[in-house]
């Protein structure tokens, strides 16, 4: 009998014996269910973060270095001990790196607080101020949605001019044009000369469109004398990274003094270490996950075992039968481990039914979505539940001696 | 040649400490066509002989022969291929599947021995009419009577075409005027040349066949041929 046959007939064996025991079946199922379920929820989390960790590593730029102070992460307390008392960076360090750096193409000096930002009637509380040069408008890979960046002139000669995020637009002018209006930043009148493009948030921690550029003259005169601040780098040519990170390296111990022998006292940073942490954090979230998960499947194949075993025991006169008439071992195992996996599949198919919706809702708090290779997964767990929590019961089954099956009663 | 040889057959139980012996060496020769009884009261062996016969079990001493084929020393699996193709069964509780038509009752052999759907409902149909059951075709057991159920299992026997029909107390779940009904189509499957072994307790039973087999404790009692009993009148 060939094995193609085998599996149709089992299949239809499989689906009469589950028409005939319905409620049971579904109550089986429910363990499957609550455990497909929670696979399919938590894959479209962990997703969903995935995507939004990489959307806002992305901005970040790979052909971007970040130099500052310190690292982007400190390890320790004891590290952040030693890192605290480096010295700032100063504007005059930032144009001397300038000078030095070949291989890139800008180099803009950031510089950041927050102020609440008024236009007539209308105010805006804890924008983003950021005082920057022209050059930032390359560094930071996001361009001018209307109207015009600051010019290297304006930058230089500090006029009170800026660039605002798209949310500043909405907040302050939701009925007129922004461009050309002043408005307040603190007590100091600017004049908007641009509207930057749409950013979104990053990490989902705080929006990238409610702030403000402002040049870096304006910014040292009105709200921070003597800040510390961090270089956005853009790199000529993405290959040369490594390479443009030494010679950053080695400009920015120029411009800050450093004897030979002495530690770099300042980081670079860049969009891979970012990368690194959140990866990371992702695999955390994904083992919980997965422990959970797998703890949920393993208690609904225990319920799957546990009928699979009633199933076998009830119809052992059935199984004595089908071997008198010529079931070999393997005919009888396959038929229970059908059964077993169309009880599971049918468990993952009804756990679909309900995940889909829950993903829904998911959607409108963070980012999820049931995608194909997702709904794959539900149900090839499924199946190998099935396969894996039936096997006990039908190798019992396949194994049972047909005079003493036939004869029990 | 012999359909079946069996030669010094013994079987062996393990029972805790104790060893019970079932059969303790029987041979016994039986021709293609013969209509054969094998008799005897409880604990005899008769069962046990039923259940090497048919190839459901193994002897623990002694050859079974069967259609040329030494089965004595065969594997579950071999075993399984040997009764689908040489053995229908006929058992006294009926043992058909519940959830299933009449039609795919019979067909259910067939589907072991790889026959392809079509051929397997044209041959299960077949055999359905052979014994008169052509108008119950799509019933379940639950809406048969008792005699028909026992014909759609002569019928599951039948469909094979097997060298042997084993039929163990066809008759003991039945009244017995239905019982003599169903005796009826064993007595015609043997005047087809089929080769037929009835194992009961009951002599009005026996009396059907040509040759009757008598055990007791584990041992053969008597083989005795006779003449074939003319056909009850109606």
């Amino acid at each position: 009998m060939n094995l193609l046959l085998e599996l149709g007939e089992g299949l239809r064996i499989a689906l009469e014996a589950i028409r005939a025991n319905k409620l049971r079946s579904i109550l089986t199922t429910l363990g499957i269910i609550i455990g497909v379920v929670t696979v399919t929820l938590m894959g479209t989390a962990i997703d969903g973060l995935n995507r939004a960790f990489m959307e806002s590593v992305a901005k970040l730029g790979v052909d971007t270095l970040y130099i500052s102070r310190t690292g982007w992460f400190v390890e320790s307390y004891e590290q952040w001990m030693s890192l605290r008392n480096r010295r700032p960076i100063t504007l005059r360090q930032v144009l001397g790196l300038e000078e030095e750096a070949t291989l890139v193409t800008a180099v803009a000096p950031i510089v950041e607080t927050m102020q609440s930002v008024k236009y007539r009637d209308r105010e805006a509380q804890s924008v983003r101020i950021i005082g920057t040069t022209e050059q930032a408008v390359l560094t930071g890979g996001t361009g001018v949605a209307r109207g015009r960046y600051f010019t290297a002139e304006e930058s230089d000669g500090g006029r009170p001019v800026c660039v605002i995020g798209s949310d500043v637009a909405t907040n302050l002018f939701p009925h007129t044009p922004p461009m050309g209006n002043q408005i307040k930043i603190g007590f100091q009148p600017f004049e908007i000369v641009g509207v930057m493009e749409k950013q979104g948030s990053f990490l989902g921690a705080f929006s990238l469109d409610n702030q403000i550029t402002i040049p870096v003259r304006q910014f040292i005169s009105h709200f921070w004398h003597d800040p510390d601040f961090q270089i956005q780098v853009k790199v000529a040519n993405v290959a040369w990274l490594d390479e443009a990170k030494e010679e950053l390296r080695g400009a920015m111990r120029k411009v800050r003094r450093l004897e030979p022998g002495e530690p770099d006292d300042f980081d670079i940073n860049q969009q891979e270490q970012l990368a690194e942490r959140l990866a990371v954090v992702s695999r955390t979230i994904a083992a919980v996950g997965l422990f959970i998960t797998g703890l949920s499947l393993f208690v609904g194949g225990i319920g799957i075992m546990n009928i699979m075993f009633v199933s076998v025991t009830e119809r052992t006169q059935e199984i004595g039968l089908r071997k008198a008439l010529g079931a070999k071992r393997r005919t009888i195992l396959i038929q229970f481990l059908i059964e077993a996996a169309a009880i599971c599949i049918l468990g993952g198919l009804l756990a679909l039914a309900i995940a889909w919706p829950l993903t829904l809702a998911l959607a409108q708090f963070m980012p999820a979505r049931l995608s194909l290779p997702l709904v794959g997964l539900a149900l090839l767990v499924s199946l190998l539940t099935g396969l894996i929590s039936g096997f006990l019961p039908a190798w019992r089954a396949a194994r049972m001696n047909p005079v003493d099956a036939l004869r029990n009663e | 040649m012999s359909l079946i040889r069996l030669q010094n057959i013994a079987r062996r139980y393990q029972m805790g400490a104790e060893i019970i012996h079932a059969l303790r060496s029987v041979s016994i020769e039986i021709r293609r066509g013969e209509y054969v009884a094998i008799m005897g009261p409880s604990g005899s062996g008769k069962s046990t002989l039923m259940n090497l016969l048919g190839c459901l079990d193994s002897p623990t001493e002694g050859d079974y022969e069967l259609n040329g084929e030494n089965v004595s020393e065969m594997d579950d699996n071999q075993l399984a291929d040997i009764r689908n193709r040489e053995i229908g069964f006929v058992f006294q509780t009926f043992n058909l599947l519940a959830r299933a038509t009449a039609l795919r009752n019979v067909e259910l052999p067939l589907i072991y021995a790889g026959v392809p759907a079509e051929e397997r409902r044209e041959r299960a149909r077949e055999a359905l009419q052979q014994v008169g059951l052509t108008d119950r075709v799509q019933h379940r057991p639950n809406e048969l009577s008792g005699g028909q159920r026992q014909r759609v299992a002569i019928a599951r026997a039948l469909v094979t075409r097997p060298s042997i029909i084993l039929a163990d107390e066809p008759t003991g779940n039945l009244d017995s005027r239905t019982g003599e009904e169903i005796m009826h189509f064993f007595d015609r499957l043997s005047g087809a040349g089929n080769t037929v072994l009835l194992v009961t307790h009951e002599e009005s039973i026996a009396d059907h066949a040509q040759r009757i087999i008598r055990l007791r404790d584990g041992e053969i009692a008597a083989d005795e041929s006779r003449a074939r009993v003319p056909e009850a009148p109606a």
